[in-house]
């Protein structure tokens, strides 16, 4: 199982990398995509939508089951990533390049509150 | 804590993701459930079905308790291993079950039925025999292998060369005995194969060899996908004892053609015409059909009971029960998150022997 050090991430199994403009990437993590199995659909946010943080905002759904993906830090929807729209199975084989949706954040305050790759290991483990 | 079968040393030495199911530690998948699929589709897999239960029926009234007990008649088998599939009915017409009875000869017969029912099963067959001369056997000890795919025979007898004089004149859905082990033309994928019945201790050994001669294990999620791909019901999913065959795809099963035999459920069936019919799905938009999604017809509702993502089809598939009327070619629509999305009426059989139906 990988967790990079380099990003953040929440208890909902999705990763967080902070941009340089102040924006987020967000993904799903290695362990997450693992437990889904074959993942074969992807319905992402659109673009200006915007969301609050923990609200429900994609799903991933794999041959077994459609899982729930949660906005990890409210802000506004600024892109979609259409490649792993067209690619499902690109997210089981790089989780952490395979990008699902980018926020601009609303409240920066909230990103202190997400976790960093040690407390996900153990949020990890549990599950 | 969940029943092992004789493999499942087996499984969890081939790394697979052990789950639940009927009561039973089963693998789901050994590593990619799509690839599993494809295996069989193109070459060759084998599952773990030893949840599965073999019950021996024997006695001079054999043949007449089977065709009460059963909906499909067994009378019209007389080449010796040929196989039926039928529904076991309760008097109101519903499905407790189906299964695959083998014949051997009019006193001697074997069925096989599903894991989760398989107690409930028992318990109703052993109700019905009251003036039959018939002896019901519970073989639980038994371990089954399912080969499936285009080379799963060929594979077979590259691993059991000295199986082959016994199984190679087999026709579809006729089993042979050899030595011990019953080996079937049966499956429940729509490739060709055989299911072996095996004593429990040969199990893990007959598992190896066929491993070794490059036949694929193959977890229960692919099994799901294949099953729902070739058309085939899933028994608690597709049908359940609420259900009518003839609402449930499965009137080709019901044999009428004896006017004079009466089997448990006849005379409910004749009484109630089917208020329902299940129905192939194909969904046109983008997502993915699950059980229980809810569709809208010109002529009603009704409800998906199997659906999942078809990696022969690389489309969205179902099994769903809508009104009668509902015809081949309609445009329905599912809910599916809040959203209407368009689906079409399909014959269910989307995929067999390697190859996309539809």
């Amino acid at each position: 199982m990988s967790i990079p050090s380099t990003l953040k991430y929440t208890k909902s199994h999705e990763w967080v990398k902070l941009e340089a403009d102040g924006s987020v990437t967000v993904g799903i993590t290695d362990h997450a995509q693992e437990a889904l199995g074959d993942i074969v659909f992807l319905e992402l946010p659109d673009t200006g939508r915007t969301v609050k943080a923990g609200e429900e905002c994609a799903v991933v759904e794999s041959v077994k089951a459609a899982s729930d993906i949660y906005a990890p830090v409210s802000g506004q929807v600024v892109a979609r990533n259409e490649a792993a729209v067209d690619t499902p199975e690109s997210v089981n084989q790089d989780a952490y390049s395979a990008w699902l949706f980018k926020l601009k954040p609303s409240d920066p305050g909230e990103l202190a509150a997400l976790l960093d790759a040690a407390g996900y290991a153990a949020v990890a483990d549990e599950h | 804590m969940p029943k092992r079968t004789p493999l499942y040393d087996a499984h969890v030495a081939a790394g697979a993701k052990m789950v639940d199911f009927a009561g039973w530690d089963m693998p789901i998948h050994y590593g990619s459930q799509l690839e599993e699929h494809h295996k069989v589709r193109r070459d060759a897999g084998m599952f773990d079905v030893s949840h599965m239960r073999a019950v021996d029926i024997t006695g001079s009234d054999a043949q007449a308790w089977l065709r009460r007990l059963v909906a499909n008649d067994v009378a019209k088998l007389n080449l010796p291993g040929k196989a039926l599939y039928s529904c076991m009915l309760n008097a109101e017409g519903g499905v407790i079950d189906d299964l695959i009875i083998y014949f051997f000869s009019p006193n001697r017969y074997r069925i096989v039925v599903n894991a989760g029912t398989a107690d409930k099963d028992l318990a109703w067959m052993r109700k019905q025999t009251d003036g039959f001369a018939v002896t019901i056997v519970d073989r639980p000890e038994l371990a089954m292998i399912a080969l499936q795919g285009p080379n799963a025979r060929a594979k077979f007898w590259a691993a059991f060369p000295e199986a082959k004089p016994a199984s190679d004149p087999l026709i579809v859905f006729q089993a042979a005995q050899w030595n011990d082990w019953l080996i079937a033309r049966t499956g429940y994928t729509g490739e060709d194969g055989f299911e072996l019945t095996l004593p429990a201790a040969d199990a893990p050994a007959t598992w190896n060899r066929l491993l070794a001669a490059g036949i694929a294990p193959i977890g229960l999620g692919a099994r799901d996908t294949l099953r729902l791909e070739a058309g085939m019901n899933l028994y608690g999913s597709d049908m359940d004892e609420t259900t009518l065959p003839t609402e449930s795809g499965l009137t080709w099963t019901l044999d009428l053609k004896d006017a004079g035999r009466d089997f448990i459920g006849k005379a409910a069936l004749a009484a109630h015409p089917p208020q329902r019919q299940l129905v192939g799905l194909l969904l046109e938009d983008r997502g993915v059909l699950r059980s229980h999604q809810h569709v809208f017809t010109k002529q009603g509702d009704g409800d998906i009971t199997s659906g999942s993502f078809s990696p022969t089809l690389q489309r969205s598939i179902a099994l769903a029960r809508v009104p009668p009327g509902v015809n081949i070619g309609d445009e329905v629509a599912v809910e599916i998150r809040g959203k209407r999305l368009k689906a079409r009426v399909v014959k269910a059989n989307f995929a067999r022997h390697g190859k996309a139906l539809i």
